[in-house]
């Protein structure tokens, strides 16, 4: 039995995230099989499938590789300051809550320079979907030690090793009060599409950690190989537990993984928090805020 | 036999822009039916781009297209016309 | 266009420089501001928290300056006029984005209610030390707008014209007031709301294709966008072209940053506003602003009963600085006297312009408190007689 295509032409569906990006910027600055690209599709395939109002989603970024994905999106593109990402969607979102707020940054951006407005955006329970891509490194300086490198793993800063405790994101998210917290690694793209797809529908704080390769300034330094090893290493450590402890997915150098949707819970958000608030106070005086 | 043909009814392929592959691999080390392979020529930046081993080995997952961080392949299903 | 009435409190109140900007900033239409409590700015801050509830206002308190002033600048790009308040140390801070609000055009208001420093220096007590840091501070070269309020009054109107400047020019504009003006209480007039005037966003207006999010119009200034249109803005603090896309090249930076530091100085005769007083024939000029505009008056009437020609010009407008002006200025008079509660920031400015066609002389104060007249006075009289 043999076959031939059918109106190849017409029925050859064209690439639907290429719709989602702006295609006039490409190629892209992102190195050979480096993770961010990958997870930049699981975020387009969310979108597409979350069924938001595109003309409603602005996407903001701070500093850094993952810092330039806000700029190749193909919506309201918000490319800030280093770690700010955050207090910007902030202002966005509460000056205009129509809108979905994505923030899409490194683990640099978001855990060292801009922890600060993370945990306080966590703790508020800010409406916006928190996308934070963890290579372990800051890449776009050239591989200096992050809150997130593993103790043992090198880097320019920690030449003979770092000796730091690093951060346990998704412990760290969960208790400064966000709703959705998961962590999947660039290798399980479907995961990460459907969690990037709950996350953008959660009301709420909610977070999405992605674990991907930074071949050129993590894997090389550390003799891991490039990129492809790195995924394959994810594939073979990773292990799936849903609900599991925050407490005891803290991440080790090369060791095992534990990915999952850990949190998903629900909580009263800013915006509907102050609403409350005003109407208990003032009555019929107050009209609930609505940008 | 029935179920057999209804399956087969659909199939799947892939487009690849060999110019923007970076050569990662990541295509043909995670397609799950082993359809791709590194071609042997070499696009403008000096990469191998993917090719298809076999378009009966493709099934349209699209995982190519998740995985590809440079939008250089996807995947795709169609339907068959049997002859 | 006329202010909204909806919170324009209309009338005569008896209030101080920091609640009057907070009134100045409803009346101009901002309903998002965020802040971090500093004094002695804080007051702006209370007020604002206290009356945007029911009027439509977002007021958050963030978890510091830095976060502030650029919440702001997310509001803005979400169609608000925004606002936030600080003093010096959180004005440090807001540097950087500052830099990110004038390479993007994003038009909103920081008000710097000025104390002494440098560090914590004098929480509570004044100073006008950080007049170089309003027009410097952040890295690299762009153009921005300062002001100066001596009064309640002042602090109420020149913080609607903060806004309608930001707009019209779409920069960041700097309300530098001190702690005196900030904490001084005094009559404060509001008028009608039909009264004020309100310069609208500039909206882009254009056809879709045609749309480019940095184009400039004729003023240099282009017209502006807002999230969830659907025009895709690409915003970024990179060097940028029309579209917003990154362009790392000199070629670039030349084009975007020239029209940045161009839309100020090539607009500057619009902008600038000073006062004179006696200023025409004068042999003496003292220029002051802020609350050493009020110090330098006893100082100057004395000089005037012991015979001597002194004008006065008081700044409003402290950036884009009046340098036409000062230029021609300095072939017509011997001496001009600048105080200021610092060790010299705008005279500066001043002996640039005058550039030795006149004396200048400066009377510093470290801060912590105003001027004593006297020791203007002192500076006044030997300046004439040429001592140093």
């Amino acid at each position: 039995m043999s076959s031939e295509l059918i109106n190849i032409d017409e029925s050859m569906p064209v690439n639907t995230v290429e719709e989602y990006l702006r295609m006039d910027r490409m190629p892209h600055i992102w190195c050979p099989s480096c993770g961010i690209g990958t997870t930049v599709n699981c975020f387009a395939h969310a979108l597409e499938q979350s069924g938001l109002d595109l003309q409603k989603v602005a996407i903001v970024s701070g500093i850094g590789c993952t810092g330039r994905v806000a700029g190749y999106l193909k919506l309201d593109s918000f490319h800030t300051t280093h770690g700010r990402p955050i207090p910007f969607a902030t202002g966005l979102k509460l000056a205009n809550p129509e809108l979905k707020v994505v923030v899409y940054s490194g683990d640099g951006d978001l855990t060292a320079i801009g922890g600060n407005h993370f945990i306080h955006a966590a703790r508020r329970n800010v409406d916006m979907t928190v996308i934070l891509i963890n290579n372990f490194i800051y890449g776009m300086t050239g591989g200096q030690v992050a809150p997130t490198t593993p103790i043992g793993a090198t880097a320019t800063t920690t030449p003979h090793g770092n000796f730091e405790e690093s951060f346990n994101l998704p412990y760290l998210a969960e208790s400064c009060g966000a709703v959705y917290v998961a962590r999947w690694t660039a290798y399980h793209v479907r995961h990460v599409q459907k969690a990037i797809k709950e996350a953008l529908l959660k009301k709420g704080f909610s977070f999405v950690e992605i674990l991907a390769p930074c071949p050129t300034l993590f894997s090389r330094r550390n003799k891991l190989g490039d990129g492809l090893d790195q995924m394959i290493y994810f594939k073979e450590n990773s292990e799936i537990k849903n609900d599991a402890d925050t407490k005891s997915v803290g991440l080790t150098f090369q060791g095992k993984i534990t990915v999952g949707k850990f949190v998903d819970k629900e909580r009263t958000t800013y915006l509907d928090a102050m609403n409350e608030f005003y109407s208990k106070k003032f009555g019929d005086k107050y009209t609930p805020y609505k940008g | 036999m029935a179920e057999t043909q209804q399956k087969k009814k659909v199939s799947g392929s892939v487009v690849i822009t060999a110019e923007r592959c970076k050569g990662c691999s990541f295509c043909v080390e995670f397609c799950p039916t082993d359809a791709l392979k590194l071609s042997d020529q070499y696009n403008a930046k000096g990469y191998h781009p993917p090719v298809l081993v076999s378009q009966d080995l493709c099934n349209g997952c699209n995982i190519c297209g998740l995985m590809c961080p440079d939008f250089a392949v996807y995947g795709f299903m169609f339907k068959k016309k049997e002859k | 266009m006329k202010a909204d009435p909806k919170g324009v409190l209309t009338g005569a109140h008896f209030i101080d420089g920091d609640h009057a900007c907070a009134e100045g900033a409803i009346a101009a239409g901002c309903r998002f501001v965020a802040g971090y409590p500093i004094t002695p700015s804080t007051e702006v801050v209370e007020r604002i928290a206290d009356r945007f509830p029911l009027i439509n206002g977002m007021f958050i308190q963030m978890e510091d300056e830095i976060a502030s002033s650029i919440a702001i600048q997310g509001a803005v790009w979400a169609g608000k006029k925004a606002m936030t308040v600080t003093s010096g140390p959180g004005f440090s801070l807001m540097m950087e984005h500052i830099g990110l609000a004038a390479m993007t055009e994003t038009p909103c208001v920081f008000v710097d209610v000025q104390r002494a420093g440098p560090s914590t220096g004098l929480p509570t007590q004044p100073a006008q030390g950080d007049m170089m840091q309003a027009r410097w501070g952040s890295h690299g070269d762009y153009g921005i707008i300062a002001l100066c309020p001596n009064s309640p009054q002042e602090c109420f109107n020149l913080t609607i014209k903060a806004f309608n400047l930001s707009e019209q020019y779409r920069v960041p504009v700097l309300v530098m007031m001190d702690e005196c003006v900030g904490h001084m209480t005094e009559r404060v007039i509001i008028p009608k709301a039909e009264d004020i005037e309100i310069y609208p966003r500039r909206y882009y207006e254009g056809t879709r294709e045609d749309f480019l999010l940095f184009k400039p119009e004729n003023d240099l200034v282009p017209a502006i966008v807002k999230a969830g249109d659907g025009y895709n803005v690409h915003v970024t603090g990179l060097t940028h072209d029309e579209r917003g896309y990154p362009v790392m090249t000199a070629a670039a930076q030349e084009k975007l940053v020239h029209r940045l530091v161009d839309k100020i100085r090539v607009n500057a005769d619009k902008i600038v506003e000073y006062k004179l007083d006696q200023v025409e024939g004068a042999d003496i000029v003292v220029i002051s602003y802020g609350i050493t505009s009020r110090t330098a008056i006893p100082a100057i009437e004395q000089a005037r009963k012991d015979g001597l020609k002194v004008g006065h010009m008081r700044l409003i407008v402290a950036w884009p600085f009046p340098e036409k002006y000062i230029c021609a200025l300095a072939s017509q008079v011997k001496a001009f006297v600048v105080p200021e509660i610092n060790y010299g920031q705008m005279v500066l400015e001043v002996e640039r312009c005058v550039g030795g066609k006149a004396r200048v002389d400066l009377v510093p104060h470290g801060g912590g408190s105003v001027h004593n007249p006297k020791d203007i006075h002192n500076v006044i009289i030997n300046s004439v007689k040429g001592k140093n």
